[in-house]
C-alpha cells in the first residue's frame, strides 16, 4: 500500500477484475492467481486463451506458468533489477511513452539515472533471466496498447516490498500504461477485507479514509464526530508492538480476528511478547495458538452470523448478509459495543448499517455508498457522493497525488540468504485448497489436505535421498519444524516452498523478522534454513 | 455494426448480425426451452430441445446455434416443434432413472420442468438404460452418469470458466458419458472442486454432496453474501433451511464471479459448524479456562483494561483488528482504540 501511494496517491487496485477480459497483456509478478485468487485466476486463462499475451515471474513452476507466452523463472527477491533491467532495455530502445511521462509525471531523470546501471548483462546475472527473454518481454510490454500488472505478495512480502511495488509502478508509467481501462497496476488482495481493513482505519497511523493521525483538521474531525480528544501521535505496528511487548511496554492487548502466533514472522518473538503482557482479551472463531496466551478469550461470530460489508480488492464495497444467528449469541459489533459502554464510552448503533453510515460520512471516498446502493452489485470507491456511480478505475486524468512519482530504486538484497549453514532458501505461500487459518476447521477440506507437503526440487532430492512421503525437519536461524515433503520440479533447486496453513508445521516458526522499513511487512517469502530426513 | 431484422412468433426484432435465434427470441421476452444451452458456455446445439420452425428451412433447426438472417420469420410453438420437444424428453426420459421423488435435484430439475411443461409423464419408449456407478468418493461432489443427458454443459463450464478442461465425453454411443482423463473418480483427477460444473448441470447427475438429504429445494431460504475467503469478493448464496446453513450455490447476478466460485467458496463454508468453534466467553483462573458469561468476561476486561490506561498510560495498549472482520467491526475496534484507550496503537496483518 504505501509503495502505491507513494507513486500515484492511492494505495489500491487501479482496474476492475472485469478489465482482464479487456487486456491484451497480463503481467503477473509475484502471483499464484490460480491458487490464491482462484476465480481471478480462471479469468486470466479465459484471457489467455483468447489471445492475450501472458508474461509470468515467479521462481516457482506455477499453474499460469504453463499457460505463459513467457515465464520468467526469477532467482528470488531480485525483483528491482529484472524491473530496472526491462526499463533499462525499453529507454534504451526508445519504446517509452513521452507523452504520458511529460504530462502526467515527474523525476523521470532519477529513474533514467538510476536503471542505466541495470544493463541486460548485469540483471541477467543478478536474476537468472536470459538476456532474450528480458529483451522480448520488454518490447512486448511496451508495444502492447492496454497492458495490465498483478502482484501480491510476492512482491510486497520482503525487506524491500516498498521498493518492489514502486519499481512496478515505475514500469507501467514509463510506457503509460495507467489510466485507461484494461491498463494499470493492480495489486491483488490476500484476505477478504485487506483493503476494508485499511480504508476503516486499522492502521496507527490514519483514521479512516487515510487520514492522518497527525494531520491537526483530520484530528479536529473525528474529534468533533466521536466527542473525545483524540492522540495525535502514530501509534504502533504490529512489528514495534512485539518488540515493546517483550521490553515490557505493552501491558494489554486487545486480539479480535487474527492468530499472530501462526502468521507473524518468527513466531517465538511473539509468544514470548504475548506471554509478558499483563492482561490479553483475544476474540476468535476457534481457539487458536494466539488464544492459548490470553486472559479472557471472546467468541467471535463468522461472516455468516452478521450483517456488514466488505470491500474486495478492486475497491468494490459489498453486502455481507446475516444467514443464521451468531453462535455465541452475539455479533461481534454487539460485543465491541458492550465493551465501550462498560467502559464509560456507550455507542448507539442499533445495526451494522448504522454504523457504516456513521463511517461514511466521515470517510470522503465512501461518502455517496449506503446499504441501500450497494444492494445489487456493491460500489467501486471513490463514490464521494450519493449520485457518483463508483469508480472501476482510477488516476484517469489525473493521479491521486497530482502527477505520477518517478523513483530510482536499486536493488536491495533479501535480508537472509542461504550460506553453509542453512543451505536452502525457504520461500512460503498459500494453496488453492486452503485459506490462512479458518479452512482447516472445514471437516470436507481438511479430510482431503489435512497435512503439509514441502516442496522439494528432485536434484535436492536425490542428494537427500529424499522421497515424495518422507518426513524432513526444516530449521533456520529461529527455529524448526516437521513437515513431510513432495519432490517437484515446481521448485529450482536450492529451493523450498512451504504453505502457512498448518499448525503441525508452522512455517512462521523458521521465517525471518526482518521486516520492509516502511510498510513493516515481513519477509516471509525468503530465508535460510537447512532440511535434514526425520 | 450490422443489424439483421427477422420476426419471431410475429414480432418484429433487430439484432446485431450473428446473434443466434434462440436470443433474439429473449430480446422479444420469448423463452426457448434449452437443456445444453447457457449465456455463459459457447453455444453446443447437443440437446436440441431448443428446435423452431423457420420458413423455408425444410427440418426443425436447433435455435441456439442457428444464426438470425434479414428477414428470417421463426415460429418458437408450433405443433410439429412441440411434438418435436415431447419426442426429445421422452428419449431422454426412456433412459432416465426416474427415482425423482428422492432425486437431490427435485424441485430445481430443468428436465422435471420441461416434462411437466410438455406434459411427458412416462417414456413410450422402453429398452436397455445406462447403469454406472456413482462417484462420491470426494467430500464435495457427487456425479450419477445414469442422471447425466449428455448436455455438455459441464464439460464446457471445466474448460471455459475454470479452464481445467478436465472434463470430456468419454466413449462412443450408446456408452457416452462424461469423464475424466482415464475415467478416473474427481478425486484421482484434476478437477479443483469449484464446482463450477454442479452450477450448470440441468438434472441431478452432478450435485453438491454436503446438501445431500438435508433439505428438498423449495425448503432453502437462499442469502446473497460475500465470501470470507481471499480478497476477490465473489458473491454467492447461502442455502439456508431452519436456521441452519446447509449449503452454497452460485448467485448468478454476482458482480464479481457470475456463477464462478472455488473451492473454498463453494465448500469451505462448514467452518462456521466446526466443532472447535467457541461458544461461551473464557476466563482464564490459575492457568486454566473456565467457562464464564458475556457480563463477567466483559466486566473483567473493562476492569483490567481501565485499570492499565490508569497506572501505565494509553501506550501500553494497542489491539490488533483483522483483515477477515467487516468493515463495520473494523470500524468500530479502531474508534473504541482512539476513543476509549486513547492510542493509535491499532494495526492488522494485511498493512501491504
Amino acid at each position: 500500500m504505501a509503495g502505491l501511494a507513494t507513486s500515484f496517491g492511492s494505495g489500491a487496485m487501479t482496474n476492475s477484475i472485469s478489465e482482464i477480459a479487456q487486456a491484451q497483456l497480463l503481467l503477473l509478478v509475484g502471483t499464484n492467481t490460480t491458487e490464491a485468487h482462484p476465480v481471478i485466476g480462471y479469468k486470466m486463462r479465459q484471457a489467455a486463451r483468447r489471445g492475450a499475451k501472458l508474461i509470468v515471474v515467479d521462481p516457482r513452476r506455477i499453474e499460469l506458468a504453463g499457460e505463459a507466452d513467457h515465464w520468467l523463472r526469477i532467482r528470488p527477491g531480485t525483483d528491482i533489477p529484472l524491473l530496472n533491467g526491462l526499463m533499462h532495455i525499453i529507454i534504451e530502445e526508445g519504446l517509452y511513452d513521452h507523452s504520458f511521462i511529460a504530462e502526467r509525471t515527474e523525476n523521470f531523470e532519477a529513474l533514467k539515472e538510476t536503471v542505466k546501471k541495470y544493463t541486460p548483462d548485469c540483471v541477467a546475472r543478478l536474476t537468472e533471466v536470459p538476456v532474450e527473454d528480458l529483451r522480448q518481454v520488454a518490447r512486448l510490454y511496451a508495444n502492447t496498447d492496454r497492458a495490465m500488472i498483478f502482484y501480491t505478495l510476492g512482491i510486497t512480502e520482503h525487506v524491500c516490498g516498498t521498493s518492489n511495488v514502486m519499481s512496478i509502478a515505475n514500469l507501467a508509467m514509463l510506457t503509460g500504461h495507467l489510466g485507461r481501462p484494461g491498463t494499470g497496476v493492480n495489486p491483488l488482495r490476500g484476505q477478504n477485507n485487506v483493503q476494508g481493513a485499511c480504508d476503516m482505519g486499522a492502521l496507527p497511523n490514519v483514521y479512516p479514509g487515510y487520514q492522518r493521525v497527525s494531520d491537526p483538521a483530520a484530528r479536529a474531525k473525528f474529534q468533533e464526530a466521536w466527542g473525545v480528544a483524540l492522540s495525535g501521535d502514530i501509534g504502533l505496528t504490529i512489528p514495534e508492538m512485539f518488540d515493546r511487548a517483550n521490553a515490557g511496554e505493552i501491558k494489554a492487548m486487545y486480539i479480535l480476528g487474527e492468530n499472530p502466533v501462526l502468521t507473524d514472522p518468527n513466531s517465538n518473538h511473539i509468544r514470548s511478547g504475548l506471554k509478558k503482557m499483563e492482561f490479553l482479551v483475544v476474540q476468535e472463531l476457534f481457539f487458536t495458538e494466539t488464544a492459548e496466551y490470553a486472559d479472557v478469550v471472546l467468541p467471535a461470530a463468522s461472516f455468516a452470523e452478521t450483517d456488514g460489508t466488505f470491500t474486495n480488492t478492486e475497491r468494490r464495497v459489498q453486502r455481507v448478509r446475516k444467514a443464521i444467528e451468531p453462535l455465541a449469541g452475539r455479533a461481534n459489533w454487539q460485543t465491541i459495543m458492550a465493551l465501550s459502554a462498560k467502559m464509560g464510552y456507550p455507542m448507539h448503533y442499533r445495526s451494522p448499517e448504522e454504523i457504516f453510515t456513521e463511517m461514511a460520512a466521515l470517510t470522503p471516498s465512501y461518502g455517496g455508498i449506503s446499504y441501500a446502493r450497494m444492494e445489487e452489485n456493491g460500489i467501486q470507491w471513490p463514490c464521494p457522493t450519493s449520485d457518483h456511480p463508483g469508480t472501476p478505475y482510477l488516476h484517469a486524468r489525473l493521479f491521486t497525488r497530482g502527477k505520477g512519482l518517478f523513483q530510482g530504486i536499486d536493488h536491495i538484497p533479501p535480508a537472509e540468504l542461504p550460506d553453509s549453514v542453512y543451505p536452502f532458501l525457504l520461500s512460503t505461500g498459500r494453496i488453492l485448497y486452503h485459506y490462512n487459518v479458518t479452512t482447516p476447521y472445514s471437516a470436507g477440506i481438511n479430510s482431503i489436505w489435512p497435512e503439509e507437503y514441502a516442496e522439494v526440487n528432485p536434484d535436492d532430492a536425490a542428494r537427500l535421498s529424499l522421497e515424495t512421503g518422507n518426513r524432513v525437519r526444516v530449521a533456520s536461524r529461529r527455529g524448526e519444524l516437521f513437515t513431510k515433503i513432495q519432490v517437484t520440479d515446481r521448485v529450482p533447486p536450492g529451493m523450498i516452498w512451504m504453505s502457512f496453513h498448518y499448525r503441525e508445521s508452522p512455517a512462521n516458526v523458521l521465517t525471518s523478522d526482518a521486516v520492509d522499513p516502511i510498510s513493516k511487512t515481513g519477509e516471509y517469502k525468503v530465508c535460510a534454513v537447512s532440511i535434514e530426513r526425520a | 455494426m450490422e443489424l439483421v431484422k427477422l420476426t419471431i412468433d410475429g414480432k418484429e426484432v433487430q439484432v446485431p448480425a450473428g446473434t443466434t435465434v434462440l436470443n433474439a427470441a429473449e430480446q422479444l421476452g420469448i423463452h426457448i426451452p434449452r437443456l445444453c444451452h447457457d449465456p455463459d458456455l459457447s453455444p453446443f446445439g447437443a440437446c436440441r430441445l431448443c428446435v423452431v420452425e423457420i420458413q423455408g428451412m425444410r427440418s426443425l433447426p436447433a435455435s441456439c446455434v442457428t444464426a438470425a438472417t434479414p428477414g428470417m420469420v421463426v415460429n418458437t410453438d408450433t405443433p410439429a416443434v412441440h411434438e418435436a420437444r415431447q419426442t426429445i424428453l421422452e428419449l431422454l426420459m426412456a433412459n432416465h432413472p426416474q427415482d425423482c421423488l428422492t432425486c437431490e435435484k427435485m424441485g430445481d430439475c430443468r428436465l422435471a420442468d420441461y416434462c411437466y411443461q410438455y406434459g411427458v409423464k412416462k417414456s413410450t419408449f422402453t429398452g436397455e438404460r445406462q447403469r454406472h456407478i456413482a462417484d462420491d468418493g470426494n467430500p464435495f461432489i457427487v456425479r450419477d452418469p445414469d442422471k447425466c443427458i449428455l448436455c455438455g454443459k459441464c464439460v464446457r463450464a471445466c474448460a471455459e470458466i475454470t479452464g481445467k478442461d478436465n472434463l470430456d465425453f468419454a466413449y462412443r454411443g450408446f456408452k457416452t458419458k462424461v469423464a475424466t482423463f482415464g475415467d478416473a473418480p474427481f478425486l484421482e483427477s484434476e478437477c479443483v472442486f469449484c464446482g463450477s460444473c454442479v452450477s450448470v448441470c440441468p438434472t441431478g447427475a452432478l450435485m453438491e454432496k454436503p446438501m445431500q438429504g438435508k433439505a428438498r429445494r423449495w425448503e432453502l431460504d437462499r442469502v446473497k453474501t460475500t465470501c470470507p475467503f481471499c480478497g476477490t469478493g465473489c458473491n454467492f448464496d447461502l442455502c439456508v433451511k431452519e436456521g441452519q446453513i446447509v449449503g452454497a450455490a452460485s448467485n448468478l447476478g454476482s458482480a464479481v464471479n457470475g456463477r464462478a466460485l472455488c473451492i473454498k467458496g463453494r465448500f469451505g463454508w462448514d467452518f462456521v459448524y466446526s466443532d472447535s468453534r467457541l461458544k461461551t466467553p473464557l476466563i482464564k483462573k490459575d492457568g486454566e479456562f473456565v467457562p464464564a458469561t458475556w457480563d463477567e468476561a466483559l466486566d473483567l476486561i473493562a476492569d483490567r483494561l481501565k485499570d492499565i490506561r490508569q497506572k501505565n498510560g494509553p501506550e501500553y495498549f494497542a489491539a490488533l483488528s483483522s483483515a477477515r472482520c467487516t468493515n463495520e467491526e473494523n470500524y468500530l475496534l479502531q474508534k473504541f482504540v482512539r476513543t476509549v484507550m486513547g492510542t493509535n496503537s491499532i494495526d492488522h496483518c494485511a498493512r501491504t
